[in-house]
């Protein structure tokens, strides 16, 4: 079993997340620092929790209290019947103190309604609330964290913290507080018992170190099958899902039949480990079955025989039939709850993992506002002297200088691996440079708030990410309160009108999944439009063209032009018509500048970028299979 | 893919609306799978007599135990004991007494194995049928379907479904046995020996069953709320991780948490109701058990009192309420049971009835090819429902191995749309296509398909190596052949590149292939299987014009028996085409040959014409330059 992820302090956090294989859902053992963390989330909660452990008590003394109610009308209040004296009084005393004891015994019963609501209700609400708190915790922590993390990290990987392991520490707390009641529970049986009779008591209570012996024995073993079938679960589920996601792949190259006999296979191994696992957690049912017949039984003789004696109230037996019944539940429930507890950890670990993933790329206490800049509206942006990669050693841009005046519209230009993409994160701070500074109106970045930095720079991505949504919002985005007439305004500007009024529902037509109903063009289109209506002094556009058809692309040409007066424009694109609209081209080659000037200028030059040109091709894509030959 | 996912093509896989109080459905489901499940023949009527000889030996402990403290009791009413044969007896049947109690745990806990064994057994059993056929069935379901339903709404229903439906055979149908034969057998056993206290410690029975009914209508509705609104917040989580880059360059960060908490409140709302909802209901439950064992605890005393029934029949009677106290505490699981799986087993039989759109004709024949020759005569298309995008309308065109046709045209125009038409993705709503004079709607998928290769624009990763990715149609074939198709689609250098080879591992956790690479692995992947008509549907966008050129090289003398179609936006893909089609709002408005178009202009046609200019206009200007 490889280790666990293991908690490290915030300082040495891990670079990528541990795996979460089935293999992990049990953690080795008790984590104090899980526990310490864990308790933190519960604090706002601790009134909640104390009176809810109060109620469990309570709820628990009823359970031990109903035997001996039972006792008392056995031993006294029946006997009184037959207890000498004249027939009649006898009778009306027995049934008075049988009425008495009933009268306690309902009292007992709403006490244990009271307390049985309550502490189920106050549990599992304070439980809803710790998952609720656990997951924003998670889901904020993400949004602050560098992208470099989340880079490296699957979405299905976080997913499956923000859900499962949140809800397995919510489990865990419920199970914990009932635990406290089985326990309680536990000791209050024995305690009764041995103070009712303390020999009866003792051969009693002899049954439960060999249950104890069994369940040591038997857990391990059951342990392992029952990870075994979840494991064999999550690879029937995952198989399924990526067939899913696949189905379209699958039907084009025909692959059902082999999909399928590859799948029932794995659903066998899953229907085979299931029953395993069925099979080893039944066998204690005749196990503790036998054991509680053989504890009724030691009461049947030993308690028979001292009646005979007269040394023991017949009460006093059925009081111990009524505990041994109930005797093995807190047992079973207590060994559950390690497993519970178990999986809690391996979950806690997973969570306080995310949690402590550093934020790397942060605002300085005394960080400005961009917008409150006097100038840094005009969006000139300067890069000095600038190094910078994702691997330590590796560098992707290096000793990066150049600079954009204000409404200057920019065009980089060079191979795939360049570092066009990375310039453009830079500017908006994604990553923390290694050397050299990054201004934006003459000021370091990492002297400005984020959130400043979104609003002065707008940006349309290589790939056109959509949200679920309608139309409109996913244009407004960020900007909810941007008008109607405003969204239009900016899906004319880019040429994406037409197509939206032919939606069924125009504006309002909700886009399925990220949008699947639209072609990749369409998309790109509506992520452009996005970007236009922020209305941001600096518009960045990272190959938001690349799917797009000639026509369309001359429309956002067009558009392009009219948006970017008065804006400064950065453009990464790789089709000549694009770049020719710059002021300025910038060729970058392996991390470095290597040419820059106008279209011409660089044509005169006779460079990379005449070459590249004179290949009569019209895209740049790909550059280095072509530059090699 | 570019095709609508609201569009309803015509077919008959068209989603029954959505479930919303749909009770009978429910009810149809339970029933169905009640069905089902008596279709185990052996194991489920073992499973029904072992639960029958557990409850048997249940109710048989209480008398025993009754028995055994009226032998203590008798005894010690025959006051002093001076007798020491009756002493010698009432020892003797004590010992009877507490060897059949064990014996009777024995028996009852082999019982309990047997029958819960049994009903695991079948649930499994059942859960990995109903997986397979389920798994049988979206892979056939047409891409018709697959466009209008969310992935994640396949993946819970596989998953969770299932699950509920599995479940419901052991917690629902083989509880309900035991709780039926428990108290049913019991009540009939002791209010045959005391019809009113018989009667009393039932009494509690109908009052929880009423409980429990009232706790499945509440609570059914609010999981399927809190379902949806789950199903919402996964959404917003899953979108905000996959756009962080979006998240971030709008530092839209306090949007997206308002969106968040927002939802995360909305679940909370269902999911508190439903706690309410549940332990309001498991509590009175409990309450009015406790109510009935304190009445049989008063009349029992009364009746003890008057010496109608002995303190060994009143402990009978007090014993056989703690029989019942588990099976009532499983009343709101089973009923919890019942309402998940009408939910999921609705779901469940919603896609299993399905019957797929696109599917063979009885008894239609294998796909017979000879020149390949693929014509479409005046077809036209359209998903219902979604008016004028992606519909096509008169296509005619003909195209035969050794051939290539380019399409052409703005986006929604049309031209995935008739990629999609061949290998019968969807069926057409009009005019016919034909492969060798053979309409491929009378043919069998399988053999149309296997004849048909469609390079998509998006490529799907499987979590495998490289090898079986490019292998993905042809499992296990050789790897020399996987390795020519990979240097056919210029792939090869590169992977041979990578320290595992063909060995190393793509998709989540593995290697992520950039764009052009993933459309070259497309492009390896149909080479391999080598179809006669193969439509590259804009599968060169990522790839640079001069592997492309390349790709169009190797591709050469395979070519030549071959029927190619090329979809794409860039003209240098498909200016060397036989013929090539302009399209526009889903009709062909020019057609001819690369310099046939070029000689067109005119305020009416020259599209193409302009097209290039644009495109080329760049590079001509530069090449008249020097």
């Amino acid at each position: 079993m490889p280790d666990s992820a293991p908690i490290r302090p915030a300082a040495a956090a891990p670079k990528k997340l541990g795996a979460r294989g089935g293999e992990e859902i049990f953690a080795k053992s008790v984590d104090p620092r899980v526990l310490m963390r864990f308790f933190g989330f519960l604090r706002p909660y601790r009134f909640m929790i104390v009176i809810s452990i109060v109620a469990v008590l309570i709820f628990t003394l009823t359970q031990i209290a109903v035997p001996l109610v039972i006792r008392y009308v056995i031993d006294t209040a029946l006997p009184a019947a037959t207890a000498g004296g004249a027939a009649e009084s006898a009778r009306a005393g027995a049934v008075h103190l049988l009425g008495l004891a009933v009268a306690v015994f309902f009292a007992v019963v709403l006490v244990n309604y009271a307390s049985n609501y309550c502490q189920q209700i106050w549990v599992a609400v304070t439980a809803e609330r710790v998952l609720i708190d656990l997951r924003r915790a998670m889901y904020g922590h993400l949004q602050r964290v560098s992208l470099s993390f989340m880079d490296r990290t699957q979405v299905g990987q976080l997913m499956s913290r923000l859900q499962g392991d949140v809800g397995s520490l919510q489990e865990f707390l419920e199970s914990s507080i009932f635990a406290i009641g089985d326990l309680a529970l536990l000791i209050g049986i024995i305690f009764v018992l041995l103070a009712m009779d303390l020999e009866l008591g003792l051969l009693t209570l002899s049954v439960v170190p060999i249950l104890v012996l069994v369940r040591a024995i038997w857990l391990p073993a059951a342990k392992r099958a029952f990870v075994r079938a979840r494991e064999t679960s999550s690879i029937v589920n995952s198989a399924l899902a990526e067939n899913i996601n696949g189905v379209r792949t699958v039907q084009e190259m025909t692959r059902e039949g082999f999909n399928f006999d590859a799948f029932r296979e794995k659903a066998a191994e899953n229907l085979r480990t299931h029953l395993r696992a069925t099979r080893l957690a039944q066998v204690m049912v005749p196990t503790v079955d036998t054991l509680t017949g053989a504890a009724m039984a030691i009461v049947i003789m030993v308690g028979g025989n001292r009646v005979l004696e007269g040394t023991l109230e017949i009460g006093v037996v059925v009081a111990f039939l009524f505990y041994v019944q109930r005797f093995f539940d807190p047992i079973r429930s207590l060994t559950m709850q390690y497993s519970v507890m178990q999986q809690a950890m391996a979950s806690g670990q997973r969570i306080f993992e995310v949690l402590d993933v550093p934020v790397e790329v942060q605002d300085k206490p005394e960080a400005i506002d961009l917008m409150k800049v006097r100038g840094a509206g005009d969006g000139a942006v300067e890069f000095r002297n600038v190094t910078f990669g994702y691997v330590p050693g590796l560098p992707i841009l290096k000793n990066v200088s150049f600079s954009v005046a204000p409404g200057e519209t920019v065009a980089l230009v060079g191979p795939t691996g360049s570092g066009k993409t990375s310039t453009m994160a830079l500017l908006h701070r994604f990553y923390d440079i290694w050397e050299g500074q990054v201004l934006i109106g003459g000021k370091d970045v990492r002297d400005l708030q984020q959130e400043s930095l979104g609003r002065h720079i707008a940006m349309v991505l290589q790939e056109p990410f959509l949200f679920t949504g309608s139309v409109i919002d996913n244009i407004r985005y960020r900007e909810e309160s941007t008008s109607r007439e405003a969204v239009e305004r900016a899906a004319r500007a880019v040429g994406a009108h037409d197509f939206i009024a032919r939606l069924p529902q125009g504006y309002d037509t909700v886009l399925g999944q990220r949008g699947v109903n639209l072609s990749i063009g369409q998309r790109q289109l509506l992520s452009f439009a996005r970007a236009i209506v922020v209305d941001a002094g600096i518009l960045i556009l990272d190959e938001a063209t690349a799917s797009v058809d000639s026509f369309t692309e001359r429309q956002i040409q067009t558009a392009l032009e009219k948006t970017l007066v008065g804006r400064t424009g950065l453009i990464i694109a790789h089709r000549l018509a694009t770049i020719r609209g710059a002021d300025r081209i910038i060729v970058l080659q392996e991390g470095r500048i290597v040419e820059q000037g106008t279209h011409r200028e660089l044509l005169a030059l006779g460079g990379l970028y005449h070459r590249l040109h004179a290949m009569n091709v019209a895209s740049f894509d790909d550059l280095p299979e072509l530059t090699t030959e | 893919m570019s095709t609508p996912a609201d569009a309803i093509p015509a077919g008959t896989d068209t989603l029954v609306p959505s479930l919303n109080g749909d009770y009978r459905r429910g009810v149809n489901a339970l029933w169905r799978v009640l069905r089902m499940a008596l279709a185990y023949r052996v194991r489920f009527p073992a499973a029904v007599l072992a639960v029958i000889g557990a409850a048997i030996f249940q109710l048989l402990i209480p008398r025993f135990l009754g028995a055994a403290i009226d032998h203590a009791a008798s005894m010690l009413a025959v006051a002093g004991g001076a007798d020491a044969a009756a002493i010698a007896a009432a020892k003797s049947a004590l010992i009877a007494s507490a060897l059949l109690v064990l014996g009777t745990a024995v028996m009852r806990g082999i019982f309990t194995l047997a029958h819960n064994y049994l009903a695991e057994s079948i649930g499994q059993s059942f859960g990995y049928e109903l997986r397979l056929s389920f798994f049988e069935k979206l892979q056939r379901l047409s891409f018709g379907y697959h466009d209008r339903i969310h992935s994640g709404d396949l993946i819970t229903r596989g998953m969770l479904d299932i699950e509920g439906v599995r479940r419901f055979i052991e917690t629902g149908i083989m509880r309900l046995f035991q709780l039926a034969v428990l108290i049913g057998l019991g009540a009939y056993l002791y209010m045959g020996q005391d019809l009113i206290l018989g009667f009393l410690c039932v009494s509690f029975v109908p009052f929880a069953l009423w409980r429990g009914v009232v706790f499945r209508l509440k609570v059914r509705a609010l999981w399927r709320e809190f379902q949806e609104r789950m199903s919402v917040l996964t959404r917003i989580m899953e979108e905000n991780l996959a756009g962080i880059r979006v998240v971030r360059a709008f530092s839209a960060q306090r949007h997206e948490m308002k969106k968040f908490d927002d939802w995360q409140r909305r679940t909370l709302e269902p999911a508190i109701n439903m706690v309410r909802v549940r332990y309001f209901n498991t509590s009175m439950m409990t309450f009015s058990y406790f109510v009935a064992m304190g009445l049989v605890l008063w009349f029992g005393g009364l009746r003890v009192i008057d010496g109608q029934i002995t303190i060994g029949e009143l402990t009978q009677f007090l014993v056989f309420m703690t029989v019942l106290q588990m099976p009532v505490r499983q009343v709101g699981m089973v009923i919890n049971g019942y309402a998940r799986a009408s939910v999921s087993g609705a779901r469940m039989f919603e896609i299993l009835d399905l019957e797929p759109a696109i599917r063979d004709r009885d008894g239609a024949p294998q796909l017979k090819i000879s020149e390949a020759a693929l014509a479409f005569e005046n077809v036209s298309f359209s998903y219902q429902g979604f008016a004028s995008e992606h519909t096509v309308e008169g296509i005619s065109f003909a195209v035969k191995a050794g051939q290539t046709l380019g399409i052409v045209g703005p986006p929604g125009s049309g031209k995935s749309t008739i990629a999609h038409l061949i290998p019968r993705f969807y069926d057409v709503t009009g005019g016919r296509i034909t492969i060798d004079g053979q309409d491929i709607r009378e043919v069998t998928l399988d053999s149309l398909r296997a004849q048909v290769g469609v390079v998509q624009q998006d490529t799907f990763l499987f979590k495998t190596e490289v090898r079986d990715n490019v292998s993905y149609g042809e499992p296990g074939a050789e790897d020399d052949r996987v390795v020519e198709a990979a240097d056919t689609a210029q792939l090869h250098a590169y992977v041979a590149g990578l320290p595992e080879g063909y060995d190393t591992l793509v998709g989540e956790r593995g290697l992520s292939l950039s764009g052009g690479q993933r459309q070259r692995l497309s492009i390896a992947r149909s080479v391999l299987l080598a179809p006669r008509v193969i439509v590259f549907d804009d599968s060169t966008a990522a790839i640079d014009a001069g592997t492309e050129l390349r790709i169009r090289e190797a591709l050469k003398e395979l070519n030549r028996s071959r029927a190619t179609i090329i979809i794409s936006h860039r003209l240098s893909s498909l200016m060397h085409a036989d013929e090539i089609l302009f399209l526009e709002d889903g009709r062909i408005v020019e057609r001819g040959t690369h310099l046939e178009l070029l000689a067109q202009d005119g305020p009416h046609f020259g599209r193409y014409r302009r097209l290039f200019d644009l495109q080329m206009g760049a590079a001509r200007e530069n090449a008249h330059a020097r």
